[in-house]
Parts: C-alpha cells; sequence; structure tokens
C-alpha cells in the first residue's frame, strides 16, 4: 500500500512539473482523462495495473509457485533410470538426462535454488547499496566523496572475472557463500543511481522542515527520505534479482557454482557435460534458459512500469487517433496563440 | 579542476585500487595458492629460486616479509611486467599466453559493441523520435534479449546454425587446416568466419539496452523548449531528430558506457567458453581449472586494465561530443 502511496505521490509530482514548466504537455495531461480507454473490470479491480506490472507480476507469481511447491509434487530429481536422453513424453514431460533423470523434477529443484541465491542477493545488493548511495549523499562532505568514488572505482571493475577469481580461492562453496560473493560484486550501479535521487531529495523543502525542526539524522534519513525512494529501490531491487540470477547461472555453467546446489546453471553444466548440444538433446539444455530468460523478461516488464510510475512520460501507449488529432489541434492552436 | 584531469585522476586511482585487490584477494582468502603452485611448477620442472620469488610476490609471500614490503615488491613486479610462469602452459611466462589471447577479445567484443551500440543507438532513436508506432511497441520485446543469458543465447545459436545446419563453425578462433595465425587474406576471412557467431551473441543480448536507453532519452529531450522551437523555425524533421534531439540524448548512452561494458565484458567471458573461443575468457577458465594462479590473477589484472582503458577512451571522447565539458575548465 506504501508504494502505491508514494508513486502515485511522485507521478503526481512530475505532472505539477510539467503543468508549471511546459504548457503543451501540460494541458494535454490536463485533457487525458476525457481519452483514457475504459479498462475491463477484473483489471480496475486488481489495483489498477498497468498491464505490464500485471503480466510481469503473474509470471514471477507462476515462477515462484513452481518452485515452491514443485519440488513437493515431483519425485527425486537426482533417481537415475535406465532410459538415458529419452524425448518429452507423457511420463516425462520435459524428457530425461542422459542418465535416465527426470527434468521436469529437476527443473522445478532449480527454480527454487535460482530464486533463493536471486532474493538473497537482492537484499544484500539492496543494503549495501543504501549504505554507500543513500548514507554518504546523505550526510556529505568527504564521507559522500569517498563513498562515492569507491562505488565508481568498484562500477569500472568487471564483475564477473572477480567473481571467478575469488570464487576459485573458496572451494566448496555453500549457496549462502556463492550470494554473498555475488553482492558484494554487483550493489555499485544502483549505489550510483541512488546517490542521484538522494541528492535531490536531500534539498527538497520538506527535508529541509525536518532538519530546521531538529529530527535526527537517521530518522530523516529513515522517515522522509528512504519512503521517497522506494519506487527507486524497488527498480533497482529487480535489477539486482536479474543480475544476481544471470551471475549465479553464468558462474554454475562455467563450473565455479554451489556445490551440490541444484539450481538453472548447474542443470546448463550438467547438459553442456552430458554433451546435450552435440547430441542434440535441446529438452536438456533449453527449458533452464527459457527460465531465466522467462523469469527475467518478467522482471525487466516489471522493472518497466516502475520506471513509468516514476516518470510517465516513458509510456508507450500507443496514442490512438483522437488523441492524435487533439494533441495536433490543441499545438495548432498554441502556435496560432504564440503567433498573435 | 577541469573534466579531463578529473578522470584521468580517477582512472588512476581506479588502476591503483584494481593492483591492490589483485594483491589481496590471494592473501586474504583462504588456501595456499603458493604450495599448490609451486608443487604443480615442481613437477614440470627445476624451481629456480628466481621462479619462486615471482610467484610469491604475486600470490602471497612465504618468507617474513611484512605486507608493506611484499606490496612494494609485487609493485614492482608487475610494473616490470613480471606475471610469473603458467603452469597449464609451462614454461611459457604468463606474459606471453595474455599477449597472444587478448587480440582475439579486443576485437572481437570491440566490433560486437560497436555494432550493438549504433544499431541500438539508431533504433532508440527512432522509437523515441516515433513514440507509439510499432516500433516503439517492439522496445519491451528487444529488451528481453538482455534477460537471455548471454551463454544460453550463445548455446541456442550454436545449436541451431552450427549443429543443425552446419553453416558456422562449432568452435575455435580460426581453421586449423589452413596456416596459423598470420596477416593474410586466407586467416582474416577464416577468423571473421568464426567469429561472427560470438560476435552475434554480443550484438542481440547487448543492443536492446542501448535501444531503450535513447529511446527513453529521446523521449525526454523531446519535451525541452528548444525542440519546440526548432519545430517553429519550421525545420525539417530529420534536421530535428538528428541534431537537435539524437545529439542531445546520446550523452548519457556515451556517459553510462563504462557499466554496460562491464557488462558485455562478464558476457563475454561465458559467451567464448561456448565457442571455445581462443580469447582471454576461455583462457581464464583454463586457468582457474588447472589451479594455474599467476596466469588467473594476471588475466584478472589484464582484463580490468583493458576495460578501465576503453573506458577512458569514452571518456575521452564525451569531452568531444559534449563541449559544456570543456567550457568548464
Amino acid at each position: 500500500m506504501e508504494v502505491n502511496e508514494n508513486t502515485m505521490n511522485s507521478s503526481a509530482d512530475s505532472v505539477a512539473q510539467r503543468e508549471t514548466g511546459r504548457p503543451l504537455t501540460g494541458t494535454l495531461a490536463v485533457i487525458r482523462p476525457r481519452f483514457e480507454r475504459r479498462r475491463p473490470r477484473w483489471q480496475r479491480i486488481v489495483f489498477g495495473l498497468s498491464p505490464k506490472l500485471a503480466i510481469g507480476l503473474g509470471i514471477i507469481i507462476a515462477i515462484t509457485l513452481f518452485g515452491l511447491l514443485g519440488p513437493m509434487l515431483l519425485g527425486n530429481p537426482l533417481s537415475i533410470r535406465d532410459i538415458g536422453r529419452t524425448p518429452p513424453s507423457g511420463e516425462f514431460w520435459l524428457g530425461t538426462t542422459q542418465t535416465g533423470q527426470d527434468i521436469f523434477a529437476q527443473l522445478a529443484h532449480a527454480t527454487r535454488g535460482s530464486l533463493f541465491i536471486g532474493v538473497v542477493v537482492g537484499v544484500l545488493a539492496m543494503l549495501l547499496s543504501v549504505i554507500f548511495g543513500v548514507i554518504g549523499s546523505y550526510v556529505g562532505g568527504w564521507l559522500d566523496e569517498s563513498f562515492s568514488l569507491f562505488t565508481n572505482v568498484m562500477l569500472v571493475i568487471p564483475a564477473l572475472p572477480l567473481i571467478i577469481v575469488i570464487s576459485s580461492y573458496v572451494a566448496d562453496k555453500s549457496i549462502l557463500m556463492l550470494a554473498v560473493i555475488l553482492a558484494i560484486t554487483s550493489w555499485a550501479a544502483s549505489a550510483r543511481v541512488l546517490r542521484s535521487v538522494t541528492l535531490s531529495l536531500r534539498s527538497r523543502d520538506y527535508v529541509a522542515a525536518a532538519r530546521v525542526t531538529g529530527e535526527r539524522q537517521w530518522r530523516i534519513i529513515g522517515v522522509e527520505i528512504l519512503p521517497n525512494l522506494v519506487p527507486v529501490l524497488a527498480s533497482q531491487f529487480v535489477l539486482a534479482v536479474i543480475f544476481a540470477i544471470l551471475g549465479e547461472a553464468g558462474l554454475s555453467y562455467l563450473g565455479l557454482g554451489a556445490s551440490g546446489a541444484l539450481t538453472w546453471g548447474t542443470m546448463l553444466f550438467q547438459a553442456q557435460n552430458g554433451f546435450a548440444l552435440t547430441l542434440g538433446s535441446w529438452w536438456w539444455f533449453v527449458p533452464p534458459g527459457l527460465m531465466i530468460a522467462v523469469l527475467g523478461g518478467a522482471l525487466s516488464l516489471v522493472n518497466f512500469a516502475i520506471d513509468e510510475i516514476i516518470d510517465p512520460r516513458l509510456r508507450t501507449a500507443s496514442l490512438d487517433k483522437n488523441k492524435k488529432r487533439a494533441a495536433r489541434r490543441l499545438r495548432a492552436s498554441i502556435k496560432a496563440g504564440a503567433t498573435t | 579542476m577541469n573534466y579531463l584531469a578529473r578522470k584521468i585522476s580517477f582512472y588512476v586511482v581506479a588502476l591503483w585500487a584494481a593492483l591492490t585487490l589483485n594483491f589481496l584477494i590471494p592473501r586474504l582468502l583462504p588456501g595456499n595458492p603458493v604450495e599448490i603452485l609451486i608443487q604443480k611448477l615442481a613437477a614440470r620442472g627445476p624451481i629456480t629460486p628466481e621462479l619462486r620469488n615471482s610467484v610469491e610476490l604475486l600470490l602471497g609471500d612465504t618468507s617474513n616479509d611484512p605486507i608493506f614490503v611484499q606490496y612494494v615488491n609485487y609493485l614492482k613486479g608487475i610494473f616490470a611486467g613480471d606475471f610469473g610462469v603458467s603452469i597449464t602452459y609451462y614454461p611459457q611466462p604468463v606474459v606471453e599466453i595474455i599477449a597472444q589471447a587478448l587480440p582475439w577479445t579486443i576485437v572481437m567484443i570491440g566490433i560486437g559493441t560497436i555494432i550493438a551500440f549504433v544499431v541500438g543507438i539508431t533504433l532508440g532513436m527512432l522509437a523515441g523520435w516515433k513514440r507509439g508506432s510499432w516500433l516503439d511497441n517492439l522496445v519491451p520485446v528487444t529488451t528481453m534479449f538482455q534477460a537471455v543469458p548471454y551463454f544460453w543465447l550463445a548455446l541456442i545459436l550454436l545449436y541451431v546454425s552450427a549443429v543443425q545446419f552446419k553453416i558456422f563453425p562449432v568452435s575455435g578462433g580460426y581453421s586449423y587446416t589452413g596456416a596459423g595465425p598470420s596477416w593474410d587474406w586466407d586467416f582474416i576471412s577464416s577468423a571473421i568466419y568464426y567469429g561472427t557467431l560470438p560476435a552475434l551473441t554480443i550484438v542481440i543480448s547487448s543492443f536492446g539496452g542501448w535501444l531503450l536507453g535513447m529511446r527513453n532519452m529521446m523521449v525526454s529531450t523531446l519535451s525541452e523548449d528548444y525542440i519546440v522551437t526548432a519545430e517553429a523555425k519550421g525545420l525539417r524533421p530529420t534536421r530535428i531528430m538528428m541534431a537537435y534531439a539524437a545529439r542531445n540524448a546520446i550523452l548519457p548512452s556515451v556517459a553510462g558506457f563504462a557499466i554496460s561494458l562491464g557488462f558485455v565484458v562478464s558476457g563475454s567471458i561465458v559467451t567464448e567458453q561456448v565457442f571455445s573461443y581462443p580469447g582471454v575468457g576461455s583462457t581464464l577458465l583454463q586457468a582457474v581449472n588447472n589451479n594455474d594462479y599467476s596466469l588467473m590473477q594476471g588475466l584478472f589484472l589484464v582484463i580490468t586494465l583493458t576495460v578501465l582503458g576503453a573506458n577512458l577512451i569514452v571518456d575521452l571522447l564525451y569531452t568531444v561530443i559534449d563541449p559544456r565539458t570543456r567550457a568548464r575548465s
């Protein structure tokens, strides 16, 4: 609920900005409600979500349920049968590996593993980026300078080589260890975004007011600044989850993943080692990658929706003909008005 | 301080940070890389005191020198170009192996990135210019490609065009039946032929990011007052699009090049492994699999330095395309 309130504030904010700054778009924004297409009722009920957000969240929920419930319903993913490399069938929906393991059951367990990594890294990276991005830029001075320099340095050092080097020294990684390694190499980009937003927030009047009334610093950060960062934080969290799942998959595919874990990346690693590619067992290497791609796509849809809430100008919403005509007429009348 | 001096001093700091990170990682993390490496080297040939010394400088001293002295000696070694000897390619020095692998990666990633940048920026410009057109509605689809793991895309491309249809070679960097690397047309054409799929992977999975960034900046730029002025002056639409809108909208894409390049480099390391491409990525993995720590550290350092160098070049270009950076000094 808090998210909605804030995002509405911020979109109202930018509409107001445009109204004061640019009369043309301002008037367009005012007349918009007349041409607003009526959405089907169920969509209006589902908190008036944009279609992007609805589709994205739908896919994410479906995949999460698959990861949570699948492992309980499907059999042991590691049990071996004497039917190696069979194509998808009624019994094994996604066929079997070269040792006859059920790929569909593996996929369910791998979904759980990959989602776990994604969420843990997302949370850890978020914490780090708030520390380096928000606190530094709020406090200002040398602390901001040094945090910002540190962030920028971390940003230009390529992440994967660093992860590979670190993880080759740490033999027998647990899945949590891997999450920590991924988190400490992935917070920098979002810290930089948070810093720039915080810099603009801290000069707002209500923050100044809070400071004048003698609020303590941590309270201003926690109560005045952070709630207004929620949309940005949400979008950075989504990016961090994508990064983590992709990073883990790449690392596991190279054989440097967590030991004993089953994720989409380790599935691809096993498929590679089982010569799935050259022997044409597409049902083995296509599903894990497809899951990553679909989940990543859903997460970026959610991210688009958040971005559009933060900055309504980005909406693609194909202007229908009525709107276009109205806009043209308006522009013409404004131009005519300007010349007289 | 002017823009250029600030940028250069930033890269000096980043360079120092990379060198220090490279020094600290083997010393802070568990395990004893020096002993592992020395044992492996001993199996290949005699260990001279000089060899042992250079390994220790890279990976951690077994003598009891204070850490500061080790650090100074390590920096001396690095600047003298001493990265130790590789186990995997014993007795070749690490520097030589890196020198062989680096051009492959730089050319392949370089060409792939440039194509992706040009395609992404052009399409993004058009999508932002005609908001709501069919191209604009394709934007979410193209950014989906970004969520696809590089190496999986590489696997699919490889499966379709090399295993199923046999249009492209399955692995390698050039035809091994011909002569070795040389500057004749036979070799160059086979290198292009073998490099197409890896480069294509980079283009497909990274142009979406440029496209989206450019499109969003175009949209914001188009609502600026100077665009209205340009329209009011009756300038041709193409001129407004290119010289007024795109000229300004491209700046953040160039400024954000550093972040994107990091992703491309990370992605192509795994991609190289898929195609067994003879570049830094697959060499790095060989080093990891063989516990070839000095080669691994050397490669990490060289990859980082190359990325820093590329970013510096882009930042210098930025001063050319954004006159404000020059005016401020």
